[in-house]
């Protein structure tokens, strides 16, 4: 069974991290990880577990020791908000300067954070091309170039058995990907939810990695209708 | 025993003498003692419980607050304060009696901090916030009495947690506060002594019991003597109960949860051929449309409503005459206090109807007839209190004031749920409050407790006092979705989010007993209007409460008792007989055990009469178990009474799978992964203050604003398992989701009786449970291969 969908004439590999591979470019994209969400949170009180960017930086370790990519490219809303990348925790920056230091890392901006991330090495950028492909944070509705983008953390629910289960999903048009977001502590918006329909703009797929498996929903209508 | 003049000739001009119960509580409060009334409805208990008081506040009249009543229901406190100015006025009593509830203004509240009433009317939630404000010490330095009404139905549960620790505090604040609980019929009146005493004490508190109402009148329905193999609701029988509502001048038509309530009050409107108004009311429509029916109730303009346990409590609204018990009552005490909205005066019987879903239900509510008139009750289950609950309890008092660490955790230790609560354990609960208490050091800057130089510990921001007040509290609902008329419209009230998600514009869904039309979204807001056609009917979280001990032991009993057969309906009496002859009934202490081939397949049914949660619980065990030796087992369904399990090879040995040993150890990782755990998650850590409670209309920005409790669930179990809030979860999921300490009796039970046998097919008695495959959602089965499934069935619809 493919695990690759094939999309602007490229093959791609969607993780069941979240991570969507591109192996003809050893290029790994990724999008909202919101590190240091929890000392976000923990600021106003709700003192969350402080292990979100330790964690999210080891699911990207893993997926790039699985892959073997060379280039990590952050769809935007890579921290929780412009402060994140002072907070972050000692062992946690050391990791993620080890990473931007030997591989080719790209920071999209996003809406939550800024260009702070450059303190921690790679490069910033507000939008890029990379062969084929258009990689920006939000999607822009009726674009026609092939786009990667973030923002919009969807998941799907499926019904099976009198069971729902609920995973996080990359939404898939013949122009536009949209990556599940990847930090640790982010949820997620309904694949089908009226704001992400609009974006996406007509029929589309969810896709989920569940190991070995590349499982392929539709997606319903919008639930979106004029009164 | 006499009272004061003006309340004597009260009593006299309406031609009532005091009752001897009304009596002996003024007694035990001239005493200086602590009281318990125990009394069936309709005994003037509410008039019982204030009595004391309004003879103290009639012999010395004075200023200031002397008096706290607690009720569970915000409405209960409303009617209290009709039913108590009527007596207070005409005595002549120059007393303020107010309410404080959710629905009592900031600005009526400040002043009642400010000037409080004699008698404050309140509920568990309201009296633990009045806690957090700098005030209170002051306010209630001189109360002196509390009541607690309807104690029997906070006592067991988290809300009874909280109002303890909150007499804790209260009785700190006042010593000679005087306690006054007041509950129906229960069975184990000390248990509840030993609730309300300080210091958890039973010999302190007076327990006064009334004479006993009138017995009721229990019947159970069976039209022409049918009765079904399956169901649980008893939809089958909906034309003959809407005869019996025909009959009645109201009838509370009694449902076990909020799905089967629209179900019910669909097949009854089918059936209503003369028309009569009928009412539906459950605890998802919104506050409004629930008044409304109360109202209409009360007015005398219903026959008939359909009501789960949102109308177990309170007041009399209207008056019924019958009560219809749709599916078993599952536990002798629900179905009595149930029988008891029927009729509110203590000498008259009350009358209900129960309608069994199935033969099994049959044999269970003839038992809960026999319970409710041998006044038999089912024991509750005292467990100790919630850890989330006193980090709750602890984040408020500092937000009243700086608390010294010693003093706070020997008040907390007086405190009936916690007098068990261990040094190290309190400190872990402080702990978390101050630091969230993990292991990494990361949140040193964003402390929410911290120590004086005197050693108190204080709030370190006073934003955070207005945070704790918005989210207090200990009942937590799952994530909703509103449903309103149209765009700008009423709301009707509110369905699961997960639900709300699936549906789109155009779909119909049964919702308030109406069929209801999408027309559509914006954000948590589902826009409707009427509909037609067969709906889709939301279903929610909990609500099937498992078979009670007491009546699961007096079903067994019926088994073993032929001569009672004779009475059964025919369908019942042969179901019994049969299996009689084909296998054999279980005993009463023993676990029969049941294998035979089927469809290529081998079963094994337990009779384990140990309620569904732990018959599922003992087959997510069952099949692991079989699954290591060897036996390819194939899938489990569980009911109240038995469990069943089918594999591809045959089960000659069932006692090694019933092992008693490390069976624990070997459902932690199922039940980590279990949606049990996770759902018990998110409660302890809305209640402990870990993460924002979600109110209605207000996560419409949703995503960023919170974090889903999953996620946390997942990390915390990465990198802190012995982390308090997962601790906390794990109680509260073995107590109630689990069963665990049931399942583990069970498999004691086991080693001790089992009784195998082997037969050629399947018996009669484990029809009911093979017709619950399918129907069941089984928690065991992997999220992943269910997936593939779905997968693999959309691609064979798709082509």
């Amino acid at each position: 069974m493919a695990v690759s969908l094939s999309f602007a004439g490229e093959a791609l590999e969607p993780l069941a991290c979240g991570a969507l591979h591109w192996p003809a470019q050893a290029t790994l994209f990724v999008a909202d990880l919101h590190f240091e969400k929890a000392s976000a949170f923990a600021r106003r009180g709700r003192l969350l577990p402080p292990y979100d960017s330790a964690d999210t930086i080891a699911a990207l370790i893993d997926a790039l020791e699985v892959t073997g990519a060379r280039r990590v490219v952050c769809l935007g809303d890579s921290f929780h908000d412009a402060g994140g990348p002072a907070r972050l925790p000692e062992g946690a920056r050391a990791a993620l300067q080890a990473l931007t230091a030997s591989l080719d890392w790209l920071w999209i901006t996003g809406n939550h954070d800024d260009a702070a991330a450059a303190a921690l090495g790679g490069r910033v950028m507000a939008e890029a091309q990379l062969g084929p492909l258009t990689l920006r944070h939000e999607a822009v509705p009726g674009a026609t170039e092939p786009e990667l983008s973030g923002h919009f953390h969807p998941k799907v629910q499926v019904e099976a058995r009198g069971r729902r289960i609920v995973r996080r999903c990359f939404a898939v048009t013949a122009t536009k990907i949209i990556l599940p977001a990847y930090g640790a502590f982010t949820g997620g918006l309904w694949v089908d939810d009226p704001a992400l329909a609009a974006v996406l703009g007509g029929a589309a797929l969810a896709y989920v990695r569940e190991g070995a498996h590349l499982l392929r929903f539709p997606v319903m209508p919008p639930r979106l209708a004029a009164e | 025993m006499t009272l004061p003049t003006p309340i004597a000739d009260w009593f006299a001009a309406r031609g009532w003498a005091p009752r001897a119960h009304q009596l002996a509580m003024v007694a035990a409060a001239r005493a200086d003692r602590h009281a318990l009334l125990v009394a069936p409805t309709g005994a003037g208990k509410t008039l019982a419980g204030f009595l004391a008081t309004l003879a103290e506040l009639a012999e010395q009249p004075g200023e200031g607050l002397h008096t706290i009543y607690v009720s569970p229901l915000k409405a209960l406190a409303a009617d209290v304060q009709r039913n108590l100015l009527t007596p207070v006025t005409e005595i002549g009593l120059a007393i303020r009696v107010e309410t404080r509830t959710g629905d009592t203004s900031s600005d009526r509240k400040k002043r009642q901090r400010e000037d409080p009433p004699q008698i404050l009317l309140t509920t568990p939630e309201s009296l633990a916030l009045l806690l957090s404000y700098p005030e209170a010490a002051t306010m209630l330095a001189g109360v002196k009495c509390v009541i607690i009404d309807e104690i029997h139905a906070f006592a067991t549960t988290k809300r009874g947690d909280q109002l303890n620790l909150a007499l804790s505090r209260l009785q700190t604040l006042s010593p000679g506060l005087r306690r006054v609980g007041l509950s129906a019929t229960i069975a184990d009146p000390e248990a509840y002594q030993g609730w309300l005493a300080p210091d958890a004490d039973a010999s302190a508190v007076t327990l006064v019991t009334s004479e006993p109402g009138a017995a009721p009148r229990v019947d159970i329905l069976i039209p022409e003597d049918r009765i079904p193999w399956a169901g649980h609701n008893g939809r089958w029988a909906a034309r003959a109960v809407m005869r019996q509502i025909e009959q009645a001048r109201l009838a509370i038509v009694f449902v076990n949860t909020r799905a089967i309530a629209e179900i019910i009050f669909r097949d009854l409107w089918t059936e209503n051929d003369q028309a009569l108004p009928i009412g539906i009311h459950h605890g998802s429509l919104s506050a409004e449309a629930r008044h409304k029916v109360e109202a209409a109730m009360a007015s005398g303009r219903l026959r008939a409503i359909v009501a789960t346990a949102s109308l177990d409590l309170g007041i009399d609204w209207g008056d019924v005459d019958l009560v219809i018990q749709m599916g078993a009552p599952k536990g002798a005490s629900r179905l009595m206090q149930r029988t008891g909205r029927a009729n509110h005066r203590m000498d008259e019987a009350s009358h209900a109807i129960i309608v069994p879903g199935n033969r099994f239900e049959y044999l269970e509510a003839l038992a809960a007839r026999d319970a409710v008139l041998a006044g038999e009750l089912d024991d509750d289950d005292f467990r100790p209190g919630g850890l989330d609950v006193l980090a709750q309890h602890i984040f408020g008092l500092a937000a009243a004031e700086a608390f010294d660490a010693d003093a706070l955790y020997a008040e907390v230790r007086g405190s009936a749920p916690y007098a068990g609560l261990a040094r190290a354990q309190f400190d872990a609960v402080l702990n978390f409050v101050a630091t969230g208490g993990y292991a990494l050091k990361a949140y040193d800057r964003y402390h929410r407790l911290t120590r004086q130089k005197d050693g108190r510990w204080r709030l370190t921001h006073p934003k955070l006092a207005a945070q704790h007040r918005l989210n207090a509290g200990t009942i937590v609902e799952a994530v909703t979705m509103n449903v309103t008329w149209g765009r700008r419209g009423r709301r009707l009230g509110q369905v699961e989010e997960y639900f709300g998600a699936q549906l789109r514009v155009g779909d119909s869904f049964g919702f308030a007993g109406q069929v209801l039309e999408v027309t559509g979204f914006d954000g948590p807001d589902i826009h409707v209007k009427l509909g037609r056609g067969v709906p889709k009917i939301p279903s929610y979280q909990g609500g099937r409460l498992p078979l009670s001990t007491h009546l699961a032991a007096r079903v067994k009993g019926l088994l073993n008792a032929p001569a009672r057969w004779t009475d059964m309906p025919d369908d019942v009496r042969e179901w019994l007989e049969v299996q009689q002859r084909v296998s054999r009934l279980p005993g009463r202490d023993d676990l029969l055990i049941e294998t035979f081939p089927r469809d290529d397949r081998w079963f094994m049914v337990a009779y384990g009469f140990a309620g569904r949660n732990a018959h599922q619980t003992l087959g997510m065990l069952l099949t692991q178990r079989m699954e290591a030796a060897g036996l390819q087992p194939l899938g489990f369904v569980g009911s109240d009474y038995m469990v069943a399990v089918w594999s591809l090879q045959p089960v000659t040995d069932p006692r090694p799978l019933f092992s008693p040993d490390v069976f624990e150890a070997e459902l932690a990782d199922w039940m980590a992964a279990s949606p049990f755990l996770r759902r018990a998650f998110r409660e302890v850590a809305i209640i402990g203050g870990l993460i924002d409670r979600q109110i209605p209309g207000q996560h419409k920005t949703g995503k960023q604003l919170s974090v889903s409790s999953d996620l946390i669930y997942d990390v915390l179990r990465r990198h802190e398992p012995d982390h308090l809030l997962l601790t906390a979860a794990w109680a509260d999921a073995r107590a109630k989701l689990t069963d665990i300490a049931r399942l583990a009796a069970l498999l004691e039970q086991a080693q001790r009786a089992m009784v195998l046998m082997p037969l050629d097919r399947v018996s009669p008695l484990a029809v009911p449970v093979l017709l619950e495959i399918g129907k069941e959602s089984v928690p065991g089965a992997a999220d992943s291969a269910l997936l593939l499934e779905a997968d693999a069935l959309a691609a064979e619809a798709m082509g």
